[in-house]
């Protein structure tokens, strides 16, 4: 069984049908892109899988397991992490204490046992910093460690998302529009990083509007219209089909 | 840890304060500042729930009054009529029962103040969750609306309640002894030992909420205020670390209820009343919400002002002003940044240099 | 808060159906004086998406000034000026407080509302002192009284609610036959559309301020002979007039009308099982539940609650 199995997912705001009958699996260890033009219903079929929200019917199945019913916290400590397309950086924090919020689910202090700073946090506040630290320096922004978060540039707020991300120690890591609002420097240099991250063994699942980047660098894409798988492929052969072309170049 | 350095400079100016008072004969200040570190007492704890939990509380009053008023008339009222019950009997010979005599020569058997201080604590704890559960699910307004809700029945109960001595409130609280020879209460003799037991709990308080802040709790809560949806995202469980934080700000609340009601020897209603919750919201947003030293400084500084009679029969008036003027032109708090920017701005030192401190 | 002027118009001494009718009177009396402060919530509430925690000092100042106008001109004049003093008020809040905050988080606009409201009954308190006082009946005394189906009332009810109903039906004309009341209306449904239409948001925010102060005063004016007025009584006027809003459903008038009835005629027969001081608990407790159980309100739909998205 795939890492990921999406079965007959099903979304309806009121009368809208946001994601009709959606299935594909993501196996481990590949990048796979779900691509699609606006309101394809790409970041809905994200929240239904991160249990932001519930499915109106189908299901989804992580290393075996429903999803379904699953609340967010719960997800993420199954070992998904995910990223947002306007970035939600924890204001008021520093880029590290940022990517120490994600190694949340690898740690156990409680309240209590972190009032009153009981020595065996000692060590696990201490390993909790040094993998942060770490996440940084492999995402190269380890200068901006001690920045407030909100005031990095957009594509190093991007960064340190990532970190935060990879901080959840993930099996899976789902990006939503990792591309979004950066130029094409910016662009490519996060290509470069999402590569970085599937070579360290984590699967990749995003959703991107940016065909440049998706091409470049998924294994698998998935193509979504008005809520509806239409193709699902290697990227050559996506490139090449013609429904995918009438979509994104207009009928005629 | 290197934010817990700053602790002693506030210890040294706490000494500092006490051998000025003792030296030029000013003692009765540090009536005031015993009172004052209580109430600031309260509002760290509620500044933690504020700045970084996000949730505000409108009924903290109604937590300090659980703790002052249930310690109160436990150690007041007389178990005497239910000597026969087995609960009384059972806690008289565990030692935990005191018994005396009335000014009128009456037998007395009240509960200990220890044992009192622990049952208050322990409802407000226990309040603070049946409360909290419903009440931290909404938000925003309706949020403000349910806490001063539950702030106005609390002052009801205490006005309506002839256990609580109702518009009397309840007086002739004994002292509260502590442990080898001191003891929480009024009298002249006690009043240097008092300001350092008041102090004492304050630092204590406050050491706990900085180490809670800087740990792996306290990054989840400051998430849930920077980005509710992405700190659920990362596991945080965010609905329990809310609970949790208003139990604790309601627990600290009783601490100060209790412990103040014994240095005073008594409560009265208005110490549950709207008002005070007001105005313990209003000195954390003066501090700067997200800001533990400002709450405790401010908290300090206006609450001695008020004791003081500084500000005559305009005391709420004064509160309510602030609340305005630092929701209007400082939301961050007088201590913020952007706010001493713009006051640099103003007086024409136009080339500000931006410090990195948070 | 209202248990000092009960006692003046229910007479507790004959049971059965003049008693029911008593109580019921006396329910719908108070119930249509919620309505009004939960109607003015909902005028600022739609517009802004503000809760106004100082909506009840607008009928504290409406009874006050009211009170102290008395002095020197005839009953119905004194109530005209005092609500137009009020919507004075009203826009001068407004226009201080609210209208240069660019973009405020719902806790700073609590906050500052909070802060408007402990200054206005401190400003009150400062002006009128603590004394109870209150306006003439309109009619009559404290003891004339008519007869409806048995039970013995004071003519001032029936001003209370024909005035309530009267305010009722002439907004619901305003916002739907009027220009202004439509370019509200349109402002409150989607208010960066209408400003894109060429309305003057920021004005109709004033307004809504001035029209939700008026309603206020008014009520506050129709309420003193039997409530009597004081510096203090506008937070528990104002919770009360929450709970009324939320259980209508926020923004919905005709929901407020219901649920004020409702609240009101709860609170008269409470006074049968409840002790006298517990009867504001009993509100508060009404919308702690309705709050954890239906926020939504019992009148108010499922879409509506999405609204409240802060």
């Amino acid at each position: 069984m795939a890492l990921l199995e999406i079965k007959q997912l099903h979304k309806r705001f009121g009368g809208l049908h946001a994601v009709t009958d959606v299935s594909f699996p993501v196996e481990a260890g590949q990048i796979k892109a779900v691509i699609g033009p606006n309101g394809a219903g790409k970041t809905t079929l994200f929240n239904m899988i991160s249990g932001t929200f519930p499915a109106t019917s189908g299901s989804v199945f992580f290393q075996g397991k429903e999803l379904q019913g699953k609340k967010p916290y719960q997800v993420a400590a199954l070992g998904m992490a995910r990223t947002y397309q306007n970035i939600k950086m924890f204001s008021g924090m520093t880029a590290l204490e940022n990517v120490m919020v994600g190694c949340h689910v690898q740690s156990s202090a409680g309240f209590m046992a972190s009032m009153f700073r009981m020595p065996w946090t000692w060590k696990e506040e201490l390993a909790i910093r040094d993998r942060s630290m770490e996440l940084l320096t492999l995402l190269e922004i380890e200068e901006h460690a001690d920045t407030d978060a909100s005031s990095l540039a957009f594509g190093q707020q991007r960064a340190v998302e990532l970190a935060r991300a990879l901080a959840m120690d993930p099996t899976l890591l789902l990006l939503d529009e990792p591309a979004a609002g950066l130029n094409i420097y910016e662009t490519a240099e996060v290509g470069r990083l999402i590569t970085k991250i599937r070579d360290l063994g984590i699967t990749v699942l995003l959703v991107e509007h940016d065909m440049s980047l998706v091409m470049d660098i998924s294994d698998e894409i998935v193509v979504l219209c008005f809520g509806e798988k239409i193709a699902e492929g290697l990227p050559a052969a996506i490139q090449k089909d013609p429904e995918v072309i009438k979509i994104y170049l207009g009928e005629d | 840890m290197k934010k817990l350095l700053l602790i002693l400079p506030l210890l040294a100016c706490v000494i500092a304060i006490q051998v000025v008072c003792s030296s030029t004969d000013t003692l009765y200040y540090l009536t005031q500042m015993t009172m004052s570190a209580y109430y600031s007492l309260l509002i760290i704890g509620l500044c933690v729930l504020m700045g970084y939990a996000g949730q505000i509380s409108l009924g903290h009053a109604g937590f300090f009054a659980i703790g002052g008023y249930i310690s109160a008339g436990l150690t007041t009222h007389s178990l005497i009529p239910f000597k026969d019950n087995a609960l009384v009997q059972f806690l008289d010979s565990s030692g935990l029962l005191l018994a005396g005599q009335t000014l009128y020569g009456e037998e007395l058997l009240v509960v200990s103040p220890g044992l009192a201080c622990a049952v208050a604590i322990i409802a407000a704890a226990v309040i603070a969750v049946f409360i909290g559960i419903p009440v931290l699910k909404l938000k925003g307004h309706y949020l403000a609306m349910a806490t001063l809700g539950f702030g106005i029945i609390i002052y009801r109960v205490v006005l309506a309640v002839e256990y609580f001595g109702e518009a009397d409130g309840i007086s002739e609280v004994p002292a509260f002894p502590l442990f080898a020879g001191l003891s929480v209460s009024g009298s002249f003799g006690d009043r240097v030992s008092n300001y350092y037991i008041a102090w004492g709990i304050l630092l204590l308080g406050l050491i706990l909420l900085l180490n809670l802040i800087d740990s792996r709790v306290g990054r989840g809560l400051r998430g849930i205020h920077g980005s509710e949806e992405a700190a659920d995202a990362m596991g945080v469980h965010t609905a329990r670390f809310k609970l949790q934080t208003f139990v604790l700000s309601a627990v600290f609340a009783a601490v100060a209820g209790v412990f103040l009601t014994h240095y005073n020897g008594g409560i009265g209603p208005s110490e549950a009343g709207v008002m005070k919750s007001v105005r313990y919201v209003a000195i954390v947003a003066v501090g700067g919400m997200a800001n533990l030293w400002g709450a405790l400084l401010m908290g300090v500084v206006l609450n001695f002002l008020s004791l003081r009679g500084v500000f005559g029969s305009y005391d709420d008036a004064v509160f309510g002003l602030i609340l305005i003027v630092i929701m209007l032109f400082a939301p961050n708090g007088i201590l913020s940044i952007s706010f001493r920017h713009r006051l640099m701005q103003l007086f024409g030192k136009g080339k500000q240099k931006r410090d990195g401190e948070a | 808060m209202f248990d000092v002027g009960r006692s003046s118009f229910i007479f507790l001494t004959k049971m059965t159906s003049e008693l029911f009718v008593q109580y019921l009177l006396a329910g719908i009396t108070y119930g249509s004086i919620y309505a009004i402060v939960a109607i003015g919530f909902n005028i600022i509430y739609n517009t802004t998406g503000i809760i106004n925690f100082a909506q009840g000092e607008f009928v504290m100042f409406g009874g006050m000034i009211a009170i102290t106008l008395l002095q020197f001109m005839p009953l119905p004049l004194a109530i005209i000026l005092a609500v137009i003093l009020t919507m004075i008020i009203g826009a001068g809040i407004e226009i201080c407080f609210i209208r240069w905050l660019k973009a405020p988080s719902v806790l700073r606009l609590v906050i500052i509302t909070i802060g408007i409201s402990i200054l206005s009954r401190e400003v009150a308190v400062h002006v009128w002192g603590e004394s109870i006082r209150s306006l003439p009946y309109f009619v009559g005394n404290e003891i004339t009284s008519i007869s409806i189906l048995g039970a013995r009332i004071s003519p001032q009810v029936l001003w209370v609610v024909a005035a309530s109903g009267l305010m009722f039906i002439c907004l619901g004309i305003f916002f739907k036959t009027t220009s202004v009341g439509r370019e509200m209306r349109a402002c409150a449904s989607n208010r960066k559309a209408a400003t894109l239409c060429g309305i003057n948001t920021e004005n109709m925010v004033t307004l809504s301020f001035v029209l939700s102060a008026g309603m206020g005063a008014l009520a506050g004016c129709m309420m003193s002979p039997i409530t009597y007025s004081q510096y203090d009584m506008g937070t528990g006027l104002a919770i009360k007039g929450f709970t009324v809003a939320i259980l209508g459903g926020l923004g919905s008038s005709g929901g407020a009308v219901a649920a004020g009835l409702l609240l009101g005629v709860i609170e008269a027969f409470s006074v049968s099982v409840v002790p006298l001081a517990f009867q504001d608990a009993i509100a508060i407790a009404i919308l702690l539940i309705i709050l954890f159980i239906r926020p939504q309100g019992l009148f108010g739909s499922k879409e509506a609650s999405a609204l409240k998205e802060f």
